[in-house]
């Protein structure tokens, strides 16, 4: 036999099956789960949202071909990544955010969050989290700019025109549709110390809805939409429930107590997970492979206190919404938590020790 | 699989397509007798056996042609009748097709068996007379461990078994021999386990049957309903439920620690095939010369099992069978999980071999790697608990001793991690790679050190001569000088006075 064929042959190691996963097809299935949020933002926001969601993408997608280019490596733009980065971002935007945050956003999250690192699996920070964090730091009043919904079909929803217009040449958001989120609301209410008793009842408070007819981010506040895509990944087995169980707990649990002993003063549990972006930030972005911990009590670890630091930044916090910080500051965690807790070994002790071999009972 | 244990399950192992029917609804065909059979030397874990025959010498089926030599060995034995005609090197069984020792027998198409010693009562024999003729018939694990069964069998008597595992949960996908032969032969397999459990000691044996084989189950059962102290335990199906490891957890609960073996927690675990080997050699005094095989994958014309001679080429093998459809991107000798690649089709089937598969490279679904992304699939899909991404980052680094600490000793080759990988890295061969790079190092670093201690030991008594050839040295000089001494001091006195050195002189004679 010659050396050419052996080497042919060593390069076949086993197993010589395959269960069929691939990134793509992941990130596809992460994608499906988002649509029905993402088309009642649409439907609700109107043609702006449409546009920023375009453009966010189409951004993204830019910035990954130009580095890949730049670094001479096999282009990935196939496998959905950038494409789901794009997506997330563009569903944590204002609906009528000018398209300028759209293409600064991608730029960020694409070269910033993912490339300097060395593309997809080395990133340490979400990559959409990083650029809508550095947005929110940098441009504070157009990205907390909410508008009252108007749904597409209503006849005061901006047409394709006008929203070309909204989008490209961002005029100011008229009084008569600009709003607060509940959080917001409540945030600036609590600083002219106003209570929640009477912030929440005042006439323009936002109510929290599960449907999620509410101001806010693009693709945020359909709760239960997400909710349904967050079960179908979890039924799909793309994730598993130790993340987003944990992140909801740790919003919750807090809530529950600081609630129960000072409602003036804290929101209820219920405020807070159909708030701002717990459902979406639980299921789609702390889930992310990539910057959370490998070990499922790792995961929830991970996601208790994404879940705490949410809360606490909402409560007590400089911003009216924590998610994005949260999922930062824990990113950071990860590469910690992964030194720390690892699975049990079979037939060895947690700390790696084997077993002690079991005395005959009898002897 | 409910929709809540789909999502809060245990999720150890995976389940792959099993594609083992048609195969495993064909009974048992027998292969005839092949014009040429080449027996390696070597088809079990342990020293070579040592050939004791010679180049145009006549044999039987089922004479011993080559005995064992050292504790772990097992000897082998003509597969059909015919001459001795070479007895060398052939291609390995082995994607490297690196030669082995073999003997090759040219058939006389007549099969003709040699003189058996068949036992009629074998609960009359002692323990060790069983493990005896055990070894005698060069029986060693059929799962694919090719562990020389009478040492295992020798093992149990030394320390306390309680339990034996009859492993034919057969979990890896294409094959189905074991399941045949729970079909087929349930009540040798019975007859076998029962003569193991004699020679063991051990007081109830448990025979694992993944659930994906009613009809071995049901088989199995009517074989064994009288003998109270054997029990049929359907397990579930996922891959690798027949790891002795994960069985033995599934059956008995216990976990033996990674360093001691089965039998330290009064476990131990045998092939169904290994049974029914026994079965023949203690009942029918046959040794094994031949095995059932599944002969399977979609590049296959007449997927099946065969009762297949050892030595068998698998050129002749495919050549009964019907050969081939359409065009096979690999053969694998084992299951798609944890075979391997055949360099070519002139190569031996041996003791271990449960299959032969020829796959399609649609079957094989390889791709080129992309990097990984974290997903965990593996570690949730590893049966040994370990983090098989964060192994292959180090062994990648070529930070060997970091995989090692990770466990990578533990590792059992499996092959779920790579199975599961959306990136379809090829997560086995890094271990594979790395086990070997570990334990070259370490017998480099044996050597080394061997021989530091040997230069130490040189300089030490290159040190301790010259040492002592200076005191030598020494002492004669001080001798020579005590001497020179004395005899100045004598020849002073001598001048003193003359006469008493003549009576020095005289006391000086010998007696």
């Amino acid at each position: 036999m010659t050396t050419s064929a052996l080497s042919e042959t060593l390069v076949l190691p086993s197993p010589h099956a395959h269960g069929g996963s691939s990134v793509s097809r992941a990130m596809t299935r992460v994608q499906l789960a988002l649509l029905p949020a993402t088309l009642f933002g649409f439907w609700m926001f109107g043609w702006p949202g449409i546009n920023i969601f375009v453009i966010t993408i189409g951004s993204c997608l830019a910035a990954e071909l130009l580095c890949q280019r730049l670094m001479q490596v096999r282009s990935s733009l196939g496998d959905g990544s950038a494409i789901l980065t794009g997506w997330l971002l563009a569903l944590s935007l204002p609906p009528w955010a000018p398209w300028w945050i759209g293409v600064l956003g991608g730029l960020i999250a694409i070269i910033l969050g993912k490339q300097v690192f060395g593309g997809i699996g080395q990133n340490l920070f979400n990559p959409a989290m990083v650029a809508r964090v550095a947005l929110l730091v940098s441009f504070p009043v157009v990205m907390t700019q909410w508008v009252v919904p108007q749904p597409i079909n209503t006849p005061s929803a901006p047409g394709f025109v006008d929203s070309l217009r909204i989008t490209l040449s961002s005029p100011a958001v008229p009084d008569a549709i600009a709003s607060a989120s509940l959080l917001g609301h409540t945030k600036t209410e609590a600083s002219r110390g106003i209570d929640l008793l009477h912030s929440l009842a005042a006439a323009n408070a936002p109510a929290p809805s599960w449907a999620g007819l509410r101001a806010g981010s693009l693709g945020e506040s359909a709760s239960l939409l997400l909710l349904g895509g967050g079960l179908f990944l979890l039924l799909t087995g793309v994730i598993t429930w130790h993340i987003p169980v944990a992140v909801l707990a740790g919003i919750a649990l807090p809530a529950l107590i600081g609630h129960a002993a000072n409602p003036a003063h804290y929101l209820s549990a219920g405020v807070h997970l159909l708030s701002g972006a717990s459902i979406l930030g639980a299921f789609f972005i702390a889930t992310d492979y990539v910057t959370s911990p490998n070990t499922t009590l790792g995961q929830l670890i991970f996601g208790f206190f994404v879940g705490l630091l949410t809360w606490i930044i909402r409560t007590w916090g400089g911003y009216p919404e924590g998610m994005a910080f949260a999922v930062l500051l824990m990113n950071a965690m990860t590469p910690v938590i992964d030194r720390f807790v690892k699975p049990r070994i079979l037939g060895r002790t947690r700390a790696g020790k084997p077993l002690d071999i079991p005395e005959e009972k009898e002897a | 699989m409910g929709i809540l244990e789909k999502i809060f399950g245990k999720h150890w192992g995976v389940h792959p397509d099993d594609h083992k029917r048609p195969a495993a609804d064909l009974p048992i065909k027998r292969l005839p007798v092949p014009p040429r059979v080449y027996v390696p030397l070597s088809q079990h874990v342990g020293a070579l056996a040592r050939p004791i025959v010679m180049v145009g010498q006549d044999v039987l089926k089922g004479q011993c042609i080559a005995e064992a030599q050292g504790n772990i060995s097992s000897p082998v034995h003509a597969s059909t009748s015919g001459r001795v005609v070479a007895i060398g090197e052939i291609p390995a069984p082995h994607p490297s097709g690196l030669p082995v020792q073999a003997i090759t027998i040219a058939s006389d198409m007549e099969d003709r068996w040699i003189e058996c010693e068949p036992v009629a009562d074998p609960f009359s024999l002692t323990p060790q007379e069983i493990a005896k003729r055990v070894a005698a018939a060069g029986i060693v694990g059929l799962g694919g461990a090719t562990f020389p069964s009478a040492v295992k069998l020798a093992l149990g008597l030394r320390s306390k078994i309680r339990t034996l595992i009859v492993n034919g949960s057969e979990c890896e996908p294409y094959l189905s021999c074991d399941d045949r032969l729970m079909r087929d032969r349930a009540e040798g397999i019975i007859k076998g386990v029962r003569v193991i459990l004699h020679a063991t000691g051990a007081r109830e044996a448990k025979v694992g049957i993944e659930d994906n084989k009613p009809e071995a189950i049901e088989a199995m059962r009517v074989a064994a309903a009288s003998f109270k102290e054997i029990t049929i335990c359907p397990v579930p199906a996922r891959y690798p439920m027949g790891s002795d490891r994960q069985l033995i957890v599934e059956l008995t609960g216990k976990e033996v620690p990674s360093d001691a073996r089965a039998a330290d927690v009064g476990v131990i675990v045998h092939n169904v095939g290994t049974a029914y080997a026994v079965h023949e050699a203690i009942y029918h005094g046959r040794p094994l010369v031949s095995r059932v095989m599944t002969l399977n994958g979609g590049a296959v014309a007449q997927p099946g099992n065969y009762e297949v001679p050892i030595g068998t080429l698998v050129d002749d093998l495919f050549a009964f069978c019907g050969g081939l459809k359409g065009t096979a991107d690999r053969f694998i000798m084992g299951g798609p999980m944890m075979g391997s690649v055949l360099p070519h089709l002139q190569v031996p089937v041996v003791k271990g071999t449960a299959g032969i598969l020829a796959l399609t490279a649609a079957e094989v679904a390889e791709r080129e790697p992309d990097p990984c992304i974290r997903c965990g699939s593996c570690i949730r899909a590893c049966p040994m608990g370990l983090l098989p991404l964060e192994m292959s980052a180090h062994i990648r680094a070529d930070d060997l001793p970091g995989a090692d600490d990770l466990g990578l000793r533990d590792c059992i080759a499996c092959g779920c991690c790579a199975y599961v990988c959306p990136s379809h890295i090829p997560l086995v061969q890094y271990f594979y790679h790395a086990k070997g790079e570990l334990s070259a190092r370490q017998r480099a670093q044996l050597r080394q050190e061997s021989s530091k201690k040997l230069v130490a030991a040189r300089a030490e008594r290159l040190e301790r001569e010259s040492r002592e050839k200076a005191e030598a040295a020494a002492r004669r000089k001080a001798e020579r000088d005590a001497a020179k001494k004395a005899a100045a001091a004598a020849a002073a006195a001598e001048a003193a006075t003359a006469p008493p050195s003549t009576a020095t002189a005289i006391d000086g004679e010998p007696a």
